[in-house]
């Protein structure tokens, strides 16, 4: 026993000495950020690893804004080189840059993401106009017979997709999406939700006189059951879609891809536009309502620093990768129009400083 | 309770008769509950039985073609034109000259062979497509590692991709029209032929359990995921289990019973129920924004795992020291041994035992967890198999979660595969701690 204490002793100097001499220098690209852009991000890293000498980038999924976050916490080491978002970045977050002095970022748009409303191929077919996917899922909606704005509101009654819209058949409404921490809620909120309400003439005047109250009511989505958060596990919403024919999915185009011969995506429409189905074409010209940009961030003072960083950079936003022959493609990305991605690489290979406005 | 009913009088009155009919009811209802408190009790041991069936069942079901992989067959003349003469090029050069070949072209030409008939662009494309993009690297390393490849032509097996894998294993409906299905009838015709060529073979996937991870299916494996865990555990023993020894010694044979003592008991019960990820956002607190340690590393991992696994290891050591009858204690102090040699020459070998079986059980409790280290950054993508505990890595928990998430659907598969392999270790593990002490139990 007198032995063990030896070794213990002697294990836990060896452990904490490793790793203070560990020296944490960093040979590697660290990326950080969207759950929606990390299928995208960890394709082009192993591309990156197999074709260049340089090691293969980390990828970490941790949400936009959490990603934002780590990457705006400062310059070094000890902090991410990118940032992979779903959305554009906030100004408030870019302050949060500046202040830890991350003042040189550079932006990147990759391409573009569609979210689809899926539901079982069994499942009988709808169309949706965004005004219906308000009415169906906002928190708040306009009181029937009226046209919304302060007062007008009511907790949202409807039951049934032809309460909603008559011409929609008489099904419970019952949808799985993403959490509020995910990227894809967020756009979708803003995107169909938004969309929708700004249909009614009465909320379009209450944004004007009152913004924030607008925002609360144009972007709640119910808590009375209708609205199920499946977590961030777009898989997960997709094998339940095809267990259940009653229940609509919300994800990314991606999963709609891979899974295309199990399920069935809903055309959408604008207000007054014919409905779209989520297909390549109709997300890459904008037909189809509900479509993002995805980017990503670097750091410019890393740039040099961090071997790799500009050249990986320009390998996410390449033809070979972005283009619309590309791998990323294939792997449901959304490609840019040529000379908007053309652009995006002369950002890259310029390391143009971004600014918001 | 109807026995209570009895007046006391009737109970005192001579033996009892037990043939009377109200004693037999008695009788028979007592048995009776006892019956059917055991079926109940039956019922559910078979309930979680069942359970337990149809979630093993369901990942071997999925998992075990994991384990295997499609290949193809395809005839490739390794041409000294494309690749340099190893002969007339120096080692380095030839090297140097094979990396920066682009070895679909090799592939081009084989496939093109066999379909003379796929023109253009677009279909060239997907013709090729068969082909896993990993085989760009197998044939690079074949060549560097035979340069007398160079000038003949081979018969090798290459992966396919993931897709025309989930063809061949029947996962991809290809009765649907073809609008539905990922793989196209162009795709599937090109299959049929090869097929019929016996080209295309269904193999054990060595792979899958020496690579890294990968976006590809065909090309992932759990290996970094092993290792990492490895790491990990390593660094959580030799934290934990020191420490949460000390503790226990010190709580058990030495520390004075009072106020202050029970508050720390009840502390260290109370940690033991802590939710994980507590100790994730306590792990990024101390050891990432403190003392700037680096993220992903198992070293972080380990050492937030330690805390994680700290009470489990305090509280099986004080069970089991305190099981050592105090006798032994007694005889070594009447033989003049110090408290110090008391514990360290008599009750801890002979709590050993159970020591290392609280301590292997809160190993495994350790290998099973990845909400904690979603916090410190071990939830990522990476491709390199670690070397040390400071190079960024991943877990099995990790890795499975990971793959859960990925859009392919020949990940499914992959997922299952590497629970199965994550239970092993966990059976593996229990089974270790079960030999343990059967080997090592004192019976007083």
């Amino acid at each position: 026993m007198r032995n063990f204490s030896k070794y213990a002793a002697v294990a836990v100097i060896a452990l904490f000495g490793a790793s203070s001499t560990g020296a944490f220098a960093q040979d590697q690209i660290r990326v950080v950020g969207s759950s929606t852009v990390f299928p995208f991000a960890t394709a082009a890293a192993e591309e990156f690893g197999n074709t260049t000498n340089f090691k293969t980038p980390i990828i970490e999924s941790t949400g936009t804004g959490g990603g934002m976050k780590l990457f705006c916490a400062g310059l070094g080491s000890s902090h991410p080189d990118i940032a992979n978002a779903s959305r554009r970045i906030k100004q408030s977050e870019l302050d949060l840059c500046h202040k830890n002095g991350v003042d040189e970022v550079v932006e990147v748009k990759i391409g573009f993401d569609g979210i689809v409303l899926a539901a079982s191929k069994n499942a009988e077919p709808m169309q949706f106009s965004l005004r219906d996917l308000y009415l169906a899922l906002a928190a708040q909606v306009p009181a029937p017979n009226t046209e919304g704005g302060l007062g007008n509101m009511v907790p949202n009654p409807y039951k049934t997709w032809n309460q909603v819209n008559p011409n929609l058949p008489s099904l419970e409404i019952q949808v799985l999406g993403p959490p509020p921490t995910s990227g894809t809620r967020d756009a979708f909120n803003e995107l169909a939700i938004e969309g929708g309400c700004k249909t009614f003439t009465g909320m379009k005047a209450l944004k004007k006189s009152d913004k924030r109250t607008y925002k609360a009511y144009c972007r709640g989505i119910r808590e009375d059951g209708v609205f199920i958060e499946a977590g961030e596990n777009d898989n997960l919403i997709v094998q339940k879609i095809q267990a259940n024919e009653q229940v609509i999915g919300i994800f990314g185009f991606s999963f709609l891809e891979q899974n295309a011969d199990v399920i069935q995506a809903y055309p959408v429409s604008k207000s007054g536009k014919t409905a779209q189905e989520p297909t390549f074409d109709a997300i890459s010209d904008g037909a189809y309502p509900i479509s993002r940009s995805l980017f990503i961030y670097g750091k410019k003072a890393h740039v040099g620093i961090v071997p790799g960083l500009q050249e990986f950079m320009a390998e996410m936003i390449g033809d070979n990768a972005a283009g619309d022959l590309g791998y990323l493609t294939d792997r449901g990305l959304i490609p840019l129009p040529d000379s908007e991605r053309a652009t995006f690489q002369s950002d890259v290979q310029n390391l143009t400083k971004l600014k918001l406005n | 309770m109807t026995e209570r009913n009895v007046p006391h009088a009737e109970l005192s009155t001579g033996p009892t008769d037990w043939k009377s009919g109200a004693m037999q009811a008695r009788i028979a209802r007592r048995y009776r509950r006892e019956r059917i408190f055991q079926s109940l009790g039956l019922g559910a041991v078979v309930i979680s039985v069942l359970f337990l069936v149809f979630l093993l069942g369901n990942i071997v079901k999925n998992g075990a073609y994991g384990f295997v992989q499609t290949s193809v067959s395809i005839d490739v003349t390794f041409s000294a034109d494309l690749l340099g003469d190893p002969t007339s090029l120096s080692p380095e050069a030839f090297t140097e000259k094979v990396r920066k070949t682009n070895m679909l072209r090799l592939i081009q030409t084989s496939m093109q062979e066999l379909f003379p008939e796929v023109k253009g662009r677009r279909d060239t494309r997907t013709l090729l497509r068969i082909v896993s993009t990993g085989a760009r690297a197998q044939l690079r390393n074949m060549i560097l590692a035979d340069p007398a490849l160079i000038g003949t032509t081979k018969r090798v097996e290459l992966l396919t991709s993931d897709d025309i894998d989930q063809v061949i294993k029947g996962n991809i409906d290809i009765s649907l029209p073809e609008a539905n299905r990922k793989v196209k009838d162009n795709e599937l015709s090109w299959l049929q032929t090869l097929q019929n060529d016996d080209r295309i073979s269904l193999n054990f996937h060595s792979q899958f359990l020496t690579g890294g991870d990968s976006r590809e299916p065909e090309l992932a494996g759990v290996w970094g995921a092993i290792v990492g865990s490895a790491f990990t555990l390593m660094v959580t023993l030799l934290t934990a289990f020191p420490i949460g020894l000390c503790a226990a010694i010190y709580l058990e044979e030495f520390a004075p019973k009072n106020r202050f003592t029970d508050i720390i008991e009840i502390n260290i019960n109370n940690l033991a129920a802590v939710p994980s990820i507590v100790f994730g956002l306590l792990g990024l607190a101390v050891f990432l924004s403190v003392m700037g340690m680096p993220r992903s590393a198992p070293i972080v991992g380990g050492l937030t795992l330690a805390l994680l696994t700290l009470p489990t290891v305090i509280i099986a050591s004080r069970a089991s020291i305190a099981a050592v009858p105090p006798s032994i204690r007694d005889a070594a102090r009447g033989l003049g041994a110090s408290p110090m040699q008391v514990v360290f020459h008599h009750v801890i070998p002979l709590a050993m035992p159970g020591i290392m079986t609280g301590t292997i059980i809160g190993m495994a409790r350790a290998l099973g967890e990845s909400a904690p280290l979603l916090m410190i950054g071990m939830v990522a993508f990476i491709v390199d198999i670690p070397g040390s505990i400071n190079d960024a890595a991943t877990v099995l928990p990790v890795q499975i979660y990971l793959w859960a998430d990925s859009p392919e659907r020949a990940f499914v598969e992959k997922t299952s595969a590497a629970i199965m392999v994550l239970l092993f270790f966990l059976i593996a593990m229990n089974g270790i701690a079960i030999w343990l002490r059967q080997k090592f139990e004192q019976k007083w």
